[in-house]
């Protein structure tokens, strides 16, 4: 683990450490005086796939809504690409946790993933052709362009997905922070957004997504981030994702049968 | 009367307070839309009681300071501070103690009312304040409104109404989604202040039309009612404006058809007509079309278990259902299934047997999905696809026999 004096004061990475997609150091963050996430030491590689992986409560949205300046940190510092968040803010792409938001909205599709573009529109510059153009190639990559005008309430859960995908990608980022992509959506959804994020990957991109179905792990991402309020194993699939780190992360929520076939299918 | 009303025939004082009631109803509906949109209506009652004592204080100082106290200008100045503060305070509750919203609205809005009514009944007793009409600020005075009045009314509604426009790509967003528009760099505390801020200028702009205890219903009640008629949210801010204007037009003009009607609270009961006409007849989200929808829903589920009934010889006691068949000519009095009943009644068996063939495909998985009883299997399978389906029943049918 990284000493925490490997920081400097305003938030960058100390010189002779060469600073990863994000680089997260001694980060705690607190709900009234219970922290979710403690002390929490990590690097995430540029163009790396990792699945942030942990029971319920355990932090794992908290840690990316810190990284993103959502929630305020007690301590500790972020770096996005080698210098502080606020500075590197049009570099990240973030999709929140579908559930997090009102579908009955009164919004169409298409002017969802117009939000995406909100940094370089501002407040008064008036939507170009080429900005519609842009979002409904986004629509196009997840497979969602017959429903451009369409009102958001009348989606299916995975097409809500899909649409919050489509936004992330028209913010056109190279690091980006998905909170349970892949929960509750059908398997066309689930493939569909795997296909889209492994392309992403393939453009060197770097992708972290919170993810909750461990039996996936190993066949979508390439590196795991374990996290139980402190950080309990980080490396690639092969290596981190073991019945030993499960245990640590998991307790005694994992039965050791299940331990033995998830390793089992990762190795 | 009306109609001489309606077209601005009835003098300057009726003329002055339309134009006024109409300026205000537009930029508080689309300022209210911003509230609606983001759940935070209630905000805007205690920021409208938090005015009252801001009037009583503004009163005081005037007077003692030697000057007229009922300048409308003074008084709007103390009413806005004073409404600042009641916002802040709920703010400061929300966020930084265990009280939630309500509790924190409810608080300070009865607290700050009823000291203002402790100032309002102060100034009364003195000698200055006999004639202050104060007490016209709780539900709008408009008779005897002066120009200079009716001028700052309109040139704050205007004002606000262009700061709504200018900030509701922010406000939108915010409303929509918090979490991803803090993540790309909007500032929620900044821009939610903002938006208070502007319902607290309409507020105070409201003040003298319809009075602090119904602005909340010109904030609220336009939003709701555009709500009904369109999923857009430029729309819900257009129609809103719209509904708002025409709401303090009208009413300012029933108003002034005949004496004794209060300008505000007649305002307030035309922007209700418009809402009760909208929840009952929107075509998407009103009462009666998801009344029509449901039993349209019901019928299809009864007449389709009837069908399924007949099919295997089960008999029918469900009232419904049997009223169903027979008026559709499916089933004769006497509870026996028609020519054409027998026919539905089979295809419906037909129907249900290819979706147990299709659960059981595994090329055609993901459609099983689609099974709820009543979805047409032709709709989710292509021609082709169904011809396989109806081969797999022929062999298994051969296999048995």
């Amino acid at each position: 683990m990284s000493p925490v004096e490997l920081v400097a004061e305003d938030g960058m990475i100390a010189p002779g450490a060469a600073p990863g997609a994000l680089d997260i150091r001694g980060l705690t963050v607190s709900y009234g005086e219970r922290p979710a996430v403690f002390s929490v030491d990590a690097s995430f590689a540029e163009g790396a796939m990792t699945a942030i992986v942990g029971p319920n409560g355990a932090g794992k949205s908290t840690l990316l809504k810190a990284v993103l300046g959502i929630v305020k940190p007690l301590s500790g510092a972020v770096s996005v690409f080698g210098k502080p968040f606020a500075a590197t803010r049009s570099r990240v792409a973030y999709v929140p946790q579908r559930a997090s938001v009102d579908w009955d909205f009164p919004t169409r599709v298409i002017d969802v993933v117009l939000m995406g573009l909100y940094r370089e529109l501002g407040l008064l510059s008036r939507l170009r052709a080429s900005d519609k153009a842009r979002a409904e190639k986004c629509l196009e990559r997840v497979g969602m362009s017959d429903f451009a005008g369409r009102q958001i309430g009348q989606l299916s859960g995975g097409q809500q997905q899909r649409v919050f995908l489509a936004r992330a990608l028209a913010q056109g980022a190279d690091l980006y922070l998905l909170d349970e992509p892949f929960a509750g959506v059908d398997a066309a959804t689930e493939k569909a957004i795997i296909d889209v994020l492994k392309s992403l990957k393939a453009q060197g991109k770097t992708v972290i997504a919170v993810h909750h179905d461990l039996s996936t792990v190993a066949e979508y991402f390439d590196e795991i981030f374990m996290i139980n309020v402190r950080k309990m194993a980080h490396g690639p699939v092969r290596e981190a994702f073991t019945a030993e780190s499960l245990q640590n992360t998991y307790g005694g929520r994992l039965a050791a049968t299940q331990i033995d076939q998830l390793t089992l299918s990762a190795g | 009367m009306l109609l001489d009303a309606l077209t601005l025939q009835l003098g300057y004082n009726a003329t002055l307070v339309a134009v006024g009631a109409t300026l205000l109803g537009i930029s508080a509906g689309v300022t209210g839309t911003f509230l609606f949109l983001r759940k935070r209506a209630l905000v805007s009652d205690a920021i409208s009681h938090a005015t009252l004592p801001g009037v009583g204080l503004a009163f005081i100082v005037m007077v003692l300071l030697g000057g007229d106290g009922r300048s409308l200008p003074g008084l709007m100045l103390g009413s806005a501070l004073s409404a600042w503060v009641g916002l802040l305070a709920v703010q400061w509750l929300t966020e930084r103690t265990r009280l939630a919203e309500d509790a924190a609205i409810g608080s300070v809005l009865s607290v700050f009312f009823g000291f203002g009514i402790v100032l309002l009944t102060v100034i009364q007793n003195m000698s200055s304040g006999r004639q202050a009409g104060l007490e016209g600020f709780l539900l709008g005075s408009t008779a005897g409104m002066l120009f200079s009045e009716a001028a700052i009314i309109a040139a704050g509604g205007a004002l606000s109404l262009a700061l709504v426009l200018l900030l509701r790509r922010p406000m939108t967003m915010v409303a929509f989604d918090p979490g991803f528009s803090a993540s790309a760099g909007i500032d929620l505390r900044r821009i939610d202040l903002a938006m208070m801020g502007l319902v607290l200028a309409v507020t105070v702009v409201g003040l003298k039309i319809v009075g602090l205890i119904l602005i909340v219903a010109l904030l609220i009640i336009p939003p709701v009612t555009a709500r009904f008629w369109t999923n857009r949210t430029d729309g819900v801010v257009a129609l809103s404006g719209l509904i708002g204007g025409v709401s303090g037009y009208v009413g300012a003009a029933i108003s002034a058809s005949a004496p004794a009607l209060p300008t505000g609270p007649i305002i307030v009961l035309v922007a209700f007509a418009l809402f009760a006409l909208s929840l009952l007849g929107s075509p998407q989200r009103g009462v009666l079309a998801a009344w029509t929808r449901h039993r349209a829903f019901q019928r299809r589920v009864h007449l389709r278990q009837g069908l399924l009934a007949l099919a295997s010889g089960q008999p029918i006691y469900e009232k419904l259902t049997l009223r169903l068949l027979q008026r559709a000519d499916l089933v004769r009095p006497d509870g026996v299934a028609t020519e054409a009943g027998q026919a539905r009644a089979e295809k419906a068996l037909l129907d249900e047997t290819r979706w147990d063939v299709l659960r059981r495909s595994a090329s055609l998985e993901g459609t099983a999905a689609f099974y709820d009883g009543l979805t047409r299997i032709e709709d989710v399978v292509t021609p082709d696809q169904l011809d396989e389906i109806d081969a797999a029943i022929a062999a298994g049918a051969e296999a048995s026999s």
